[in-house]
This record gives structure tokens, C-alpha cells and sequence, in this order.
């Protein structure tokens, strides 16, 4: 067909030739939709998996059983030096007491008999028994009704994970502590309840006493020294290179580098805190500090980018007006620039911690890799972070501990959702739209 | 804004002063095979309200070995823990630094192959399991004729039967851990080298022929036979007992925990339970390792307290047992606790 035929084509023509088109342009658009269906679907399938398997894992996970004893609290075995100090209480025979009383209530007797019984009992009660002395000395010399948990096989074996069918020499609890078990739980002794252990408890080995409490507050100490160092320092950055800073070469290789910092793996940010901070300052290793410096290095790109971005989308007229009445660059900027743009700042820095509470990488060369059971007093004591946590209890043999790692990733899940969901509240609340 | 660099200023602050103060905690670093045990000794110690607890990071035994020959100060780690004996090289670096060590022997761990308890139970010798992994065999290893038998060919085994009938009909499949893991490099040192390759007349002479050393069967099958499944081996485990076809490499302590659903493969007659690892009569299995600093015992406060735990839960009862740790026999506990009480220097001469 020539250019002249084809600009003569008729109106009719024309029409006829779309219609005979029609019918597979609107294919190819149904084809299309039909992939991107199949996209999300298999996304949320995913998404649907993951969710499932953490959270029928998870939510057993916050659960524990325990045992409820009648204990007789003797000064003279407990508190030896008779000062209720820490050390007398620690020198005490607590777990001689609980182990009495422990027989008493499950009818254990005789050498083997108390051997197993003994291990029914979590290597955590003497703690809890001291702990309580301290918090109420008057306790002692009198007869307490006291809950403690139970091993962390005797919960597995409760929860019907080693089964009693299972051959005797297979499974990790004998006929003979089974006998007592059923002892307790005949008279109404063991309870299932909310895992007191897994919000208030540290790191622990014995995976019935393992909670996330220590990594929690490690967590919170390495993102408040991160929050401290990358926030101002990622504003002024910049305000300075946005409102201030000259347009030449040197301001342009700095904006390519702060882009190109965004994408390093976080790794090398552990690498360069190591050689830095441990390496030549001597600092000790496996401090909050020192992991929220080098958080604080991999969060500030993204904190200068969205920053940045909010600080453009102030429109001009704001800043035209400000000068215009005879404010100078300064005041235009701190009073009118940064409060509008705050809102825009508030969501990246957000998303930013979000991000830094999930790493571990950069972590493991600065030692916060680590098991450490003390609840971290200060950024300069030891303290790990809540993946570092989930990592550390996945790789343990212990079976409980599979229950504890699901459990503290939905708490991570829930911290991290409750972050994002801050950040866009902050930005559908407080940000303006011109 | 002026609260801001306060702040700033604080951190920096808190940053100079820690650095110069020291260090109150014991510093522990290393393999991933000790640390679940060196935890619980360390945990132990920080019941009792004199100490604070060790920190223990992980990291592999390279790490352990190197990071406590580093320096002299409380940067660096008071202990390195070890799932493989020090080399005289890495000793080597340790003198440059000048610091001595004593080494502690704390332990056995074994290395089991094990499936689940729906599949077909593995009864091998320990060359024939080597054999089955290693990545080259010679040419007539598996029976064919007419071919040089001093030629090293890619292992042609599909299944466990075609080694020997008596094996199960099943195809060879194993879950392992991969090149960075101890336990992999124990695991191939043990069996496929020492196991196989040099008590197997046939590859000792294609071996002979090429003018390689045995360590060249240390390379385990890459066509599919061995599976690396990552460094964690609660997964090894999650796998094998979805899949009951399977076989998988691991540490004893996690058969000990799941004891109800796998079952040990026997190895040259020998089955891979507490006891008889205990008593040496199954032989995969090596020793575990810590290595503590002099210049740090009585500065760091609770050193000596916390080798004094490991004796205490060592036994054959202790917590360490329970945990799936193979306690040594009476005379090495009784060697090794007086090593911790001399802390003799260890020399290139002891490693040899």
C-alpha cells in the first residue's frame, strides 16, 4: 500500500481495519493482566508460607509449661552468712531446697528415682527461688507455693513432640521421669502459660530460660547511638549540600559518593569499624557503641537521599517569600525550610533504623556476633541485637530453641512493622502537599 | 540542635573512656562446634555474682586460633576456642606477637552420618563411605575391566548398592556441611583420606601412579551425591526427615536431640552412640579445643574460674554431656586440669 492510498483510506475502511485488530490487542492486554496476577500471587503465596510457618511455630513459642512446687524456704540452707547478700544467696543451697521439695511433690525416692525427678526441673529455678528471696526476704523461713519451668525436654515431651510411644532408649526422657511427670500432672501441678522467660529473660543455653530481653535492649542502645550520630549529621549533610554548597566538582563527586555509599554492602561497613574503632582507638570489642557508629555509617546515605528529596520538594515560593521579607539564607532555611520538609526527613530516618535493626553483617567483625548472657547497662558494656539473637538460637540443637527462634522473629516482624507503619503515619499526617 | 551535638559529644566521650578503662569480662572467640559448649561453662560462671559472664562469639576455629594470637591487650580475645588442633604455622603467628598459650583439651565431638527412621538403616564400612563421596575414584573401582586401574576417574557410584550389594538399594544422597565448616574438613580428613584413600590398596596405587598425596580425596563429589547444606545443621536435620531417601553429615549432639526421629549410620561396626564414641571404638570423631592467653590470666578477671567450670561440667554427668559434648577418658581430664592450674607454654615441639 503506497502513502497516497493510504491517506485516501476511508473512515469506514479505517474503522474495519482496527476492528480486525481489536480482538487481539485486547488479548495481548487480558494476557497481560493475567501475568501480573500470577506475579503477585506467587508473591503472596510466599509471603502466606512464610507467615504461616513462622507464626504456627512462633506462637506456640510464647508459651511454656511450668511447675508449681510447695517449697519450705530455710534460712539456715538458703542464706548461709545470714546478710541476704547476693553472694551468701549464691553460696546457699538453692537447688537442695527445690529438688526436696520437687521430690515431695512428684513421690520421688530412692538414688535413680531422684536422679530423674531432678531433671525435670529447669536449671533456672534456683535463680528464680534467689531472685525472689531478694525481692522479699520475708519469704524465708516460711512454705511458698512457687512456679518454676520445666526442662526443656520435659516441655517438648509435654507438647507431644518426643513421643511416649517412641522406644525408651530413643527419646531424651526416661520411663522413669515420664512416671513422675504424670505424677505432677495427675495432681493438677503443671500449667502451660505465658512464657515469662522469653520477654524478661536473657540469652541463655538452657532453652527453656533463653529470652530476647538482653538482645532487646542491645538493640535499643545500637539504634539510639545510631539514631544520635546519622540524624544530625545526615540533615546538615543535606541542608548544606541542598540550600549552601556551591555547584562545582567537588560538590558533585561527594553527591556521587554518598549515592554509591547507599549501595556498599553493609559488611565493609563492620571492616572499616573493626580497623577504626577496635583497631586503632582500641575501643573493646562487642559494644552497642560501636555497633551503632557503624549502623550509624550504613544508615546515613539513605538518610542524606530522603532528606534531600523533602528538602526539593519545599516549593521555592516558601523560600522567595522568607527572603523577600528580609530573612536572611540561615533563617529562611531553619525556620521555614526544615520544619516543612521535617515530615520527609522523619519517614527516610525511620526507614533507615528499620533497616539497621535487621542487620547482622556488619555486627559479626566488631564481635557483636556474640552469646552474651548480661543485660547490656550501657552502650560501653557487651551487648548483641535481636537477629543476632534469632541467628545464634537457630543454630542451636535443642529442640525448644526451634519454638524461641520463631517466636523473637515475630517479635523483630513486629518492631519492624511497627516502625514502618510510624513512618507512614508520620508522612499522611504531617506532610503537605503544594 | 545544641542538644544534638551534646549528645554527639557524649558519645565521643563515652567512646575515649571506655577505651582507656579495662576490659571486666572474659573475651572468648572461635569455632561453632565449642561454642554451644563453652556457652553453657560460661553461663555457669556468670551465676555466680563475682564474675560477669563471658561473652562467646563465634566465628570458626580459624577465627579462635588466629584472633588469640593477635596481641597482648584487652582488645584482643582472652580465649580461642577450636574444633581442629593448632598448626605449627599458626603457632608461628602467635610467637611473632609474642604471646603464649597453653592449650586445653576439652572434649570429643563425634561426626555421625545419619537418616531418618523411615529409611533404610546404613551399615558401611569406613573406607566404603569414603569411597562413596570422595570425588575421583580409580578406574576400576567400581568392578569394570579392561580399563587402567591406575587412572583416577569421577566417582561413578550412583547408588549405595552398587558398592556392595549388602548396601541399600537406594541413591546415594547426602546432606553435608560445606568447605568453610570444621566439621566438613574433619569429616573428609577422617574418612575419605584416612578411611579410604590410604588404606585402599587400589587407590593407594592410582594415587602412587598420578604422584598425588592422599589429601587430594579430602575433595568431596560435586555431581549431586553430596549436597552442601549450609553451615547450620539444624537444617541438615529438617531435611532428613522430610526426605526419608537421604543421608546427612553432623555433629553428634544434634542426632542426641533428635533421637526419636534419626538413626545413626554404623561405621565399621561400631554405632555412633555417647558411649562408644566415648570410648574411642567409633572413630569419627575429634577433639575440641581452647586456647588461653598467659599474659591475660589474673588481668582479666575470672580466667581461671572459668577453665575451674569447665572441670566442673566435663563429666561424664556434667552439663556438658548432656548438651552432646564425648567427655575425655579419667587421665586426659586429670592432664589437662593441671595444664590449666602450670598453664605449660605451648611449643611447636607439642604439636608434633
Amino acid at each position: 500500500m503506497s502513502n497516497a492510498e493510504k491517506q485516501m483510506m476511508s473512515p469506514a475502511l479505517a474503522a474495519e481495519r482496527v476492528a480486525a485488530g481489536l480482538a487481539a490487542r485486547r488479548g495481548r492486554e487480558r494476557r497481560f493482566r493475567i501475568y501480573g496476577r500470577i506475579a503477585i500471587g506467587i508473591a503472596l503465596a510466599f509471603l502466606v508460607t512464610l507467615f504461616v510457618s513462622i507464626f504456627s511455630k512462633g506462637i506456640p513459642g510464647f508459651f511454656q509449661h511450668y511447675v508449681t512446687i510447695e517449697v519450705t524456704l530455710d534460712r539456715a540452707k538458703l542464706d548461709p552468712a545470714g546478710d541476704l547478700s547476693v553472694q551468701s544467696l549464691y553460696d546457699g543451697d538453692a537447688r537442695g531446697v527445690i529438688r526436696k521439695a520437687l521430690f515431695e511433690a512428684a513421690e520421688a525416692s530412692g538414688r535413680s528415682g531422684r536422679k530423674a525427678a531432678g531433671k525435670i526441673i529447669s536449671k533456672g529455678a534456683e535463680q528464680r527461688l534467689r531472685s525472689a528471696i531478694l525481692d522479699d526476704p520475708d519469704i524465708l523461713d516460711t512454705t511458698q507455693s512457687m512456679t518454676f519451668a520445666v526442662d526443656d525436654d520435659v516441655d517438648s515431651f509435654l507438647r507431644g513432640y518426643i513421643k511416649r510411644e517412641t522406644p525408651e532408649k530413643d527419646r531424651r526422657i526416661n520411663d522413669k521421669m515420664i512416671g513422675y511427670i504424670d505424677t505432677l500432672n495427675e495432681k493438677g501441678l503443671i500449667s502451660f502459660r505465658f512464657s515469662d522467660y522469653l520477654i524478661f529473660g536473657s540469652a541463655s543455653r538452657n532453652a527453656e530460660m533463653a529470652g530476647i530481653y538482653g538482645a532487646l535492649v542491645g538493640s535499643i542502645l545500637t539504634l539510639a547511638v545510631c539514631l544520635v550520630l546519622a540524624f544530625p549529621l545526615g540533615v546538615a549533610t543535606a541542608v548544606y549540600l541542598e540550600e549552601f554548597a556551591p555547584k562545582n566538582r567537588v560538590t558533585e563527586l561527594i553527591e556521587i559518593n554518598i549515592n554509591n555509599l547507599a549501595a556498599v554492602p553493609s559488611v565493609v561497613f563492620g571492616i572499616l569499624g573493626l580497623a577504626i574503632f577496635i583497631g586503632i582507638f582500641g575501643m573493646p570489642r562487642s559494644i552497642p557503641l560501636i555497633g551503632g557508629v557503624v549502623l550509624a555509617l550504613m544508615t546515613l546515605p539513605t538518610i542524606i537521599i530522603s532528606s534531600r528529596a523533602a528538602i526539593r520538594a519545599v516549593p521555592p515560593s516558601i523560600r522567595d517569600a522568607a527572603l523577600g521579607v528580609g530573612a536572611s539564607r540561615m533563617q529562611t532555611m531553619l525556620h521555614h525550610v526544615v520544619p516543612l520538609a521535617m515530615p520527609g526527613m522523619l519517614t527516610g530516618t525511620i526507614i533507615g533504623m528499620a533497616q539497621a535493626l535487621g542487620e547482622t553483617a556488619p555486627l559479626l567483625m566488631i564481635g557483636m556476633v556474640a552469646f552474651i548472657v548480661d543485660v547490656p547497662g550501657s552502650v560501653t558494656d557487651p551487648g548483641t541485637v535481636l537477629p543476632v539473637q534469632i541467628f545464634m538460637w537457630a543454630d542451636f540443637a535443642e529442640r525448644m530453641f526451634i519454638l524461641k527462634t520463631s517466636a523473637a522473629i515475630m517479635v523483630l516482624l513486629a518492631f519492624l512493622i511497627l516502625m514502618n507503619a510510624a513512618a507512614i503515619i508520620i508522612r499522611k499526617k504531617l506532610e503537605r502537599r503544594w | 540542635m545544641r542538644l544534638t551535638f551534646a549528645l554527639v559529644g557524649a558519645v565521643a566521650l563515652a567512646g575515649v573512656t571506655t577505651a582507656a578503662s579495662a576490659r571486666d569480662y572474659i573475651s572468648i572467640a572461635g569455632s561453632s562446634t565449642v561454642l554451644p559448649f563453652a556457652t553453657i561453662v560460661a553461663e555457669q560462671l556468670g551465676n555466680n555474682p563475682s564474675f560477669k559472664t563471658p561473652v562467646v562469639e563465634s566465628g570458626g576455629s580459624s577465627v579462635g586460633k588466629k584472633g588469640v594470637c593477635e596481641g597482648i591487650g584487652t582488645e584482643f580475645i582472652d580465649i580461642g576456642n577450636a574444633s581442629s588442633r593448632m598448626k605449627t604455622g599458626e603457632l608461628e603467628y602467635c610467637d611473632a606477637n609474642g604471646v603464649d598459650l597453653t592449650e586445653i583439651k576439652v572434649g570429643y565431638d563425634g561426626i555421625v552420618v545419619a537418616n531418618s527412621k523411615e529409611g533404610v538403616p546404613l551399615v558401611i564400612s569406613k573406607a566404603d563411605l569414603g569411597m562413596a563421596l570422595t570425588a575421583m575414584v580409580p578406574a576400576c573401582a567400581d568392578g569394570s575391566t579392561g580399563v587402567d586401574c591406575t587412572e583416577m576417574v569421577p566417582n561413578p557410584f550412583k547408588k549405595w548398592s552398587d558398592i556392595n550389594a549388602a548396601y541399600p538399594d537406594v541413591e546415594i544422597r547426602v546432606y553435608g556441611p560445606p568447605t568453610t565448616s570444621g566439621t566438613r574438613a574433619s569429616y573428609a580428613e577422617m574418612v575419605n583420606e584416612k578411611g579410604y584413600c590410604k588404606k585402599d590398596d587400589m587407590a593407594k596405587a592410582a594415587l602412587k601412579a598420578a604422584g598425588a598425596k592422599a589429601k587430594v580425596c579430602r575433595a568431596m563429589r560435586t555431581d549431586g551425591a553430596y549436597v552442601e547444606a549450609g553451615e547450620q545443621d539444624n537444617l541438615i536435620v529438617q531435611k532428613l526427615q522430610e526426605d526419608p531417601s537421604a543421608y546427612g553429615i553432623f555433629g553428634f549432639s544434634y542426632l542426641d536431640q533428635n533421637s526419636d526421629t534419626l538413626q545413626g549410620a554404623v561405621i565399621d561396626g561400631t554405632n555412633p552412640t555417647f558411649d562408644e564414641i566415648a570410648e574411642g571404638s567409633y572413630s569419627v570423631s575429634r577433639a575440641l579445643y581452647f586456647y588461653v592467653k598467659h599474659a591475660h590470666v589474673g588481668v582479666v578477671p575470672g580466667i581461671s574460674e572459668y577453665m575451674n567450670e569447665w572441670v566442673k561440667h566435663w563429666g561424664e554427668d556434667g552439663a556438658l554431656s548432656d548438651a552432646g559434648m564425648i567427655p575425655m577418658p579419667e587421665e586426659e581430664r586429670a592432664a589437662f586440669k593441671a595444664a590449666m592450674k602450670d598453664l605449660p607454654k605451648l611449643t611447636a615441639d607439642m604439636l608434633n
